[in-house]
């Protein structure tokens, strides 16, 4: 009973409250929570963003790091928050497959927030160590069907992006692989700069500077277009795998309860920072680009989380490995 | 003579006014919070990140965060000494003999060895890593999981070595460290393991929580035990520089230290902590007087502290050279570079010249600025043991949580540092060493993760340790290192090395 007199209260508050926090929104110091550690590419992306963002909201956004279980405790506390614009979360490709991969999330994803809108989708590159026998994505395909028992494909973790595309990999060419998981992509991009492992298949964020320099072999980018940092790299599907688009999509999301006024003026601003020179400059140089302007806005997040959540169910059931 | 040219490069954007200025903010910042315990160089680069943008140039940005980096570790030894708290997992080793000189009144001594042993270690490394970057950088790359496996296992037999009272007791701390390791997400599997159902430990236990609750909190539980033994600490404080025989004694180790250092501080993964502890079982064996290991001998802290900051220094290599980052502090600078528009990678040092050799040269400079300034301090270090312990221990107390809590903003670190602060004291007066169990700590998920992970890669085929080179050459090592300890053969030396096991 208290319990409900609470959430009531507290509705009514939010009600009484809500029109006026929209108006002089953001009158302090937001906090923008980024599930991983600092340093890595979501916490760059996020914090590029933050800082472009605070220019327009004329506040500063804090990026404050609440890593730990791949992304879930950081989303956890978000969807704990107040519902107030005050903290938001800034969570990849990971918001949608963790529906799956966690059996016992503190949190129900498609319920616990608000969508702020799309900020990237950062392509994957399919690579080999350097001295990888196939030449291209074709006998690559080829040889991994007729070694699948040797071929070793590295990942850097449960619920990385490189466990991700690996796992669509696999399916897309039905061919199961010797798996090998590292803790995080530095240690199995070092294996496979030393040649301990074959395969991988990682962000460009992490590949495109290797790709270039000629230290590992690089067959195919996963996104529908060419990218221009690495023009002669075919897409998948062109190369010969049929359907296979693979991108580690990121999102920024406010708690559930948010008002409307305030995701929408988010949005604007979100819009804004991905014009923003710098931001646009650094993310080319990561070898992805902005989302667009229609992209960056809450019905679209919404709508690519859904369909993500959707896509992602049955390949991780079918791999039937989870994360709890 | 490109070396010169490139050194000649490296000194002269290094030494630019606007250079030089963050390179002392850099260094500064480092030593004041590696001082407060438990707040590490990872907790303030990524404190600092935000502020990468305003100063727009990439270069002072990232001498800046080198210095903290370099600072904090110099800073983390300080209160290691004086406190028994390391401020970074590597000082731990530090803390073992450093806090037991501190306590016989030589805090000076102790602070001023380690600030020597840096600064030369620190020197040496920044050379190697001019001369020697690419080629180490390939040896580093030879070492696959199977490699891995066999360092791991010559640090556990060295563990044994390592304790100063019974070998049972150290080995059943190594064996309660590696069990404590299993904590946290499998990395073959994904399942969660002794977790609890505390989602928050599904990465495994802080280990700078775990360190900090073993080491301090249990010494300040102990420290409070009885008035008495409190004073003891502050009355005697001795000369603050080491006296000549003092010099005499900490030369070798902090040549060797400084060689193990290097050498361990390029592989990925723990290397400056691994480095300490491999120069720690050296020092001990080598040693003409081993009994003095654990009651206060220079040379614990000497070895220690020019392995892990010649490691620190080191762990740049990987990620100047080929972009990977080897720690979470080198992921953090891997990532400010990125936000200043420089994506690591291979081709740094071709496309980005001034600022590769300006970082390098940075830290030869940082490090003299470092000793520059904390030889004077260390007077004023001293000074702060004479605070009334009921004032400084609440105050250490405050400073240690908040370090830890920032980390991950994760109250159930906290309740780590209280758990183990309890373990610890509880550990102590059974007198078991924490060293031990802080190494089979660090060094059991290395194990477990690379043994697995060698395993996959051989398809099952166990020979794989000793049919590849690496692997074989450091089994033999290890091998050598279990003769030594358990030969009575070797008599002698032996009976020194366990004189205190009867005492």
């Amino acid at each position: 009973m208290k319990k409900l007199l609470a959430a009531l209260a507290a509705a009514t508050m939010l009600a009484l409250t809500s029109g006026a926090q929209a108006q002089t929104y953001p009158d302090r110091t937001i906090t923008m929570v980024v599930p991983f550690s600092a340093g890595g590419p979501t916490d760059t992306v996020t914090r590029l963003v933050a800082e472009a963002m605070s220019r327009d909201l004329g506040q500063q956004i804090v990026v404050e790091n609440v890593g730990g279980a791949g992304g879930t405790l950081g989303a956890a506390r978000v969807a704990k928050a107040d519902p107030d614009g005050y903290t938001l979360l800034l969570y990849h490709i990971g918001m949608a497959t963790s529906a799956t991969l966690y059996r016992k999330l503190p949190y129900n994803t498609l319920e616990a927030f608000d969508y702020v809108g799309l900020v990237t989708d950062v392509p994957m590159t399919i690579v080999a160590r350097k001295d990888f026998e196939p030449g291209d994505l074709q006998s690559l395909l080829d040889y991994v069907k007729a070694n699948k028992d040797k071929v070793t494909l590295a990942n850097a973790g449960i619920g990385a992006a490189s466990h991700l595309c690996g796992m669509m990999f696999m399916s897309a060419i039905q061919t199961p692989l010797v798996t090998v998981p590292y803790k995080g992509t530095g240690p199995a991009m070092t294996d496979l700069l030393g040649g301990q492992v074959d395969i991988m298949c990682d962000q460009t964020t992490n590949t495109t500077k290797q790709i270039k320099a000629g230290t590992i072999k690089a067959y195919a980018v996963t996104s529908a277009k060419r990218l221009d940092v690495l023009s002669d790299l075919p897409t998948a599907e062109e190369a010969g795998i049929a359907g296979f688009q693979v991108g580690i999509w990121h999102g920024v999301y406010a708690p559930k309860g948010t008002p409307t006024e305030i995701t929408e003026r988010l949005s604007k601003s979100l819009q804004l920072a991905l014009k923003d020179p710098n931001v646009v400059a650094r993310f080319a140089e990561l070898g992805t680009a902005p989302a667009t302007e229609a992209e960056a806005t809450p019905a679209a997040l919404k709508a690519k989380l859904e369909s993500e959540i959707a896509r992602w169910k049955p390949v991780i059931d079918a791999a039937g490995q989870y994360a709890d | 003579m490109d070396l010169i040219d490139n050194l000649i490069l490296g000194f002269s954007t290094a030494s630019t006014l606007w250079n030089l200025f963050f390179c002392l903010i850099g260094v500064l910042l480092g030593t004041l919070i590696g001082v407060l315990p438990g707040i590490g160089a990872t907790a303030t680069i990524a404190m600092l990140l935000p502020i990468t943008f305003q100063i727009g140039d990439p270069v002072a940005a990232l001498i800046m965060l080198a210095g903290v980096y370099y600072g904090a570790q110099y800073g983390g030894s300080t209160t290691a000494i004086l406190i028994n708290m390391p401020g970074e997992s590597s000082s731990a080793v530090t803390a073992v003999d450093g806090y037991q000189m501190a306590r016989k009144g030589r805090a000076g001594a102790a602070l001023a060895t380690a600030a020597i042993g840096s600064f030369f270690a620190g020197t040496v490394a920044t050379f190697l890593i001019a001369l020697f970057a690419p080629p180490l950088t390939a040896i580093a790359l030879k070492f696959g999981a199977a490699e891995y496996v066999s360092l791991m296992i010559v640090g556990l037999v060295s563990a044994v070595v390592l304790a100063h009272g019974s070998v049972i007791k150290a080995l059943g701390m190594v064996v309660l460290g590696l069990l404590l390791g299993l904590v946290g997400t499998d990395v073959i599997s994904g399942a969660p393991r002794f977790i609890l159902g505390i989602r928050e430990y599904a990465d495994g236990l802080n280990f700078v929580a775990v360190a900090v609750g073993v080491f301090g909190i249990a010494e300040i539980l102990r420290n409070l035990e009885n008035e008495h033994e409190r004073s003891v600490l502050i009355r005697n404080v001795q000369g603050l520089m080491p006296t000549r025989e003092d010099f005499r004694r900490m030369t070798a180790p902090i040549l060797r230290g400084t060689v193990l250092g290097s050498v361990l501080g390029i592989l990925p993964g723990a290397g400056a902590i691994l480095a300490a502890f491999a120069s720690y079982t050296v020092e001990k064996r080598v040693s003409r007087h081993p009994e003095e290991f654990g009651k206060g001998a220079l040379e614990g802290v000497a070895g220690p502290e020019s392995a892990n900051n010649a490691g620190a220094q080191t762990s740049f290599i990987p990620m100047l050279t080929l972009g990977l980052p080897t720690n979470p502090v080198m992921a953090l600078m891997s990532g400010a570079m990125i936000i200043q528009g420089i994506v690591p990678g291979p081709n740094v040092a071709s496309e980005q010249p001034a600022l590769f050799w300006g970082i390098i040269a940075s830290m030869w400079i940082g490090n003299l600025l470092l000793i520059v300034l904390n030889l004077p301090l260390i007077g004023l270090w001293v000074k702060l043991l004479t605070v009334p312990y009921y004032i400084l221990f609440p105050i250490i107390m405050a400073f240690c949580s908040i370090g830890i809590y920032s980390v991950n903003s994760n109250v159930y670190d906290l309740y780590l540092v209280a758990f183990f602060g309890i373990l610890g004291y509880a550990l102590m007066k059974l007198r078991c060493e924490p060293a031990p169990l802080l190494l089979g700590f660090v060094l059991g998920p290395l194990l477990e993760e690379n043994l697995r992970r060698a395993m996959i890669l051989s398809k099952g085929d166990p020979t794989t340790f000793v049919t590849r080179p690496i692997s074989a050459g450091l089994l033999a090592l290890a091998a050598a290192v279990l003769v030594i300890v358990f030969l009575p053969a070797i008599g002698k030396k032996r009976a020194e090395v366990f004189v205190e096991e009867g005492a």
